[in-house]
């Protein structure tokens, strides 16, 4: 089973306690209704059977085209999404079941930006409402203390402490990230799980808001799970990498071996679509796929990827293959390698 | 190559109540047979804007070309009247849009929106147009077109929605093509699809090509000649090795350092600081004086000219002075 070779690899390599983040076996399915009754008539299975796992003070940057469940993994992560199947172990507690009212230290040591800083930060409230938001919550600090945090948190993500009382559409995109940044940061989490937290930035402000995350991740020790379609971005910030495909672990290593040895077809198809960065650059021949990604309600037997696989076999049809440990670390769900 | 588009001192500006909005505000340039020219900037740089100016379609009320020439083959576009650029576009100058998935109108099929085209611009019968609709989606990569022909758009997907868009566009035979991001809203091996597609077409058809997008992989991979815009005005121009070698404006310099590389390790990106100012508070001197690493007191004051620094480039900054003295 995946998971068990997950487990082994982990005794092996590292102490349990270096582990901050444990996925086993994740899924969560999604009921398709219809009828007057709502009849539960099929599932989306947005994510299927993923695991993998995130050192402290790592990066893991989960990568994949629409569709393939990065999002909904992540979301179910900090129980935004109730799980169907699997576990999730934070800092060696199972978190995956927890009800709302035990759940809430966790809450405080797990943290999310969102993609859109337009729509994430409420439009009616000042930035220092915002900001001030976690600590009435979790009923830190006194007034003052909390107005001091507050302004420490502008200052450390690039903008200044006056700015508290304006409001959210005063700002630009980037700024807006930064805020979110700032939100995440307040109750000093232990991870922060990015969901495409620079997609929606232009290239120059990409640039600004990803610098700033290194520096934190320096700063605070944080750990990250950076959720992103853009290969470049998720091979900049992170350490190791897993790529997803209709709701799938496809293949898990570090950065480097992902880009030098890419082992699954669909890795290797996915590095070859990356435009070149610079005109007179001599690509690798290019891997077109065919087609698009299938709909996750319905889909194909056996191997996800086979459809669009330009190395298909017969039993990639039939057979789900597992995700095993080709090499040390190097994490791949393919029948090519058995 | 000879020149078939050339724009000249060409000046949208939107207005608000009391308020101008210089988005685009002077630019020059032009377009050669057979060439693919790419327009690049950051948001609100001007770029779709000045797509749209050439197409005549820009946004009223508010929105108003005030000035300058689009000259199209010989003939100034913003002399013509509306009924007139009715036969210019879909059939001269074509173009496909960044969202596939509103562009197409969901209530007709694919087969009635490409022979639309056809039908109105070609003047041929519906089931000729029928006939080349179904070789256009051939070309562009549909097995099954016929089938295809009878669908509405939200049977497709983003990727398959994007080469109906190109089907279309092509349908004409246009002699020039106006791509407004073609590829932001695919993912990247839908991406890599769609380039290669272009790439066969252009060839193909011998079009010229105006791709604007915000993306410099996709300029890498398409481009003969780049246009980098800030703030309403070209602050580059140049052919597309040389801009990549050695980009000569620094707002240039700073967009291709923030674009992490994927087969290079980099600690830190470069980056350039604060945000594109705002249309109506553009700064006084130099628009990009502002975030500049290597500002000047001129720069705050005056407006540096496009300039031809070595032959075939030009930039806008007051550094290229300071070295030919």
């Amino acid at each position: 089973m995946s998971t068990a070779t997950l487990n082994d690899s982990k005794t092996n390599n590292d102490a349990k306690s270096d582990i901050l983040l444990e996925v086993n076996g994740l899924k969560k399915y999604f009921p398709v209704k219809s009828g007057i009754l709502q009849k539960t008539v099929g599932h989306v299975k947005a994510v299927d059977d993923v695991s993998f796992f995130i050192k402290k003070g790592e990066t893991f940057g989960l990568v994949g085209e629409s569709g393939c469940g990065k999002s909904t993994a992540g979301r179910s992560i900090i129980r935004l999404y109730e799980p169907t199947d699997g576990q999730i172990l934070f800092d060696g507690e199972d978190i995956s079941y927890l009800k709302e009212k035990q759940l809430k230290p966790y809450r405080k040591d797990i943290q999310m930006v969102f993609q859109d800083p337009f729509s994430s930060l409420n439009p009616r409230k000042t930035v220092g409402t915002i900001l001030e938001e976690p600590f009435r919550v979790h009923n830190l600090y006194t007034k003052a203390e909390r107005k001091e945090r507050v302004e420490h948190l502008l200052d450390r993500v690039g903008l200044m402490p006056q700015l508290r009382d304006r409001y959210p559409h005063e700002f630009s995109g980037g700024q807006r990230q930064r805020i979110g940044i700032a939100r995440a940061l307040t109750l000093n989490p232990k991870l922060i799980i990015g969901d495409e937290p620079v997609s929606a930035l232009d290239v120059s402000i990409q640039s600004q808001v990803l610098n700033i995350m290194n520096d934190l991740q320096e700063e605070f020790g944080l750990t990250y799970l950076f959720i992103a379609h853009d290969l470049s971005v998720v091979k900049h910030i992170s350490d190791r990498i897993g790529v997803m495909y209709l709701g799938r672990m496809m293949e898990v290593t570090d950065k480097r071996t992902l880009y030098k040895n890419p082992m699954h077809p669909y890795t290797q198809a996915l590095l070859s679509a990356i435009p070149k960065s610079h005109p007179s650059e001599v690509k690798r021949e290019r891997i077109i796929l065919k087609g698009d990604v299938p709909s996750p309600s319905n889909p194909p037997k056996g191997c996800v990827f086979h459809t669009r696989c330009p190395q298909a076999m017969d039993h990639c049809k039939e057979i789900v293959p597992t995700l095993k440990e080709l090499e040390p670390g190097h994490f791949v769900a393919c029948h090519l390698y058995e | 190559m000879s020149t078939l588009l050339e724009v000249k001192n060409l000046k949208t500006h939107f207005f608000s109540k009391n308020k101008v909005f210089p988005v685009v505000d002077g630019l020059d340039f032009n377009v050669k047979k057979g060439e693919t020219l790419a327009i690049v900037g950051e948001s609100g740089s001007g770029k779709s804007i000045t797509s749209l100016s050439i197409m005549g379609l820009v946004p009223k009320p508010g929105g108003k070309t005030v000035a300058g020439e689009i000259i199209f083959d010989g003939t100034d576009l913003l002399s013509l009247s509306e009924n007139e650029m009715y036969k210019v576009r879909g059939n001269d100058i074509a173009m496909i849009f960044q969202e596939p998935m509103t562009s197409l109108n969901p209530v007709l099929t694919i087969g009635e929106q490409i022979t639309e085209v056809l039908i109105y611009h070609k003047k041929i019968s519906k089931k000729e147009a029928r006939q080349r609709a179904v070789d256009l989606l051939k070309i562009v990569g549909f097995a099954r077109a016929e089938e295809i022909l009878d669908d509405y758009p939200h049977r497709l997907s983003g990727g398959m929605r994007q080469r109906v868009m190109i089907a279309m566009a092509m349908s004409c035979d246009p002699k020039l093509l106006i791509a407004d991001e073609p590829t932001t809203a695919l993912d990247v091996t839908v991406q890599a699809q769609i380039l290669e597609l272009m790439k066969d077409l252009s060839h193909k058809f011998d079009s010229s090509i105006i791709l604007i997008t915000h993306d410099l992989g996709v300029v890498a991979e398409l481009a003969d000649r780049v246009l980098v815009m800030y703030a309403g005005q070209v602050v580059e121009e140049s052919e597309i090795v040389q801009l990549f070698d050695n980009p000569l404006h620094p707002y240039t310099q700073g967009l291709l350092g923030s674009v992490p590389k994927i087969n290079e390790e980099q600690e830190r990106l470069s980056s350039i600081g604060g945000n594109v100012p705002s249309p109506d508070n553009f700064p006084k001197g130099c628009r990009f004086s502002t975030r500049c690493p290597h500002v000047m007191e001129k720069c705050i004051e005056n407006q540096p000219d496009l300039i031809e620094v070595y032959p075939g480039r030009k930039s806008r900054c007051f550094l290229h002075e300071e070295g030919d003295s």
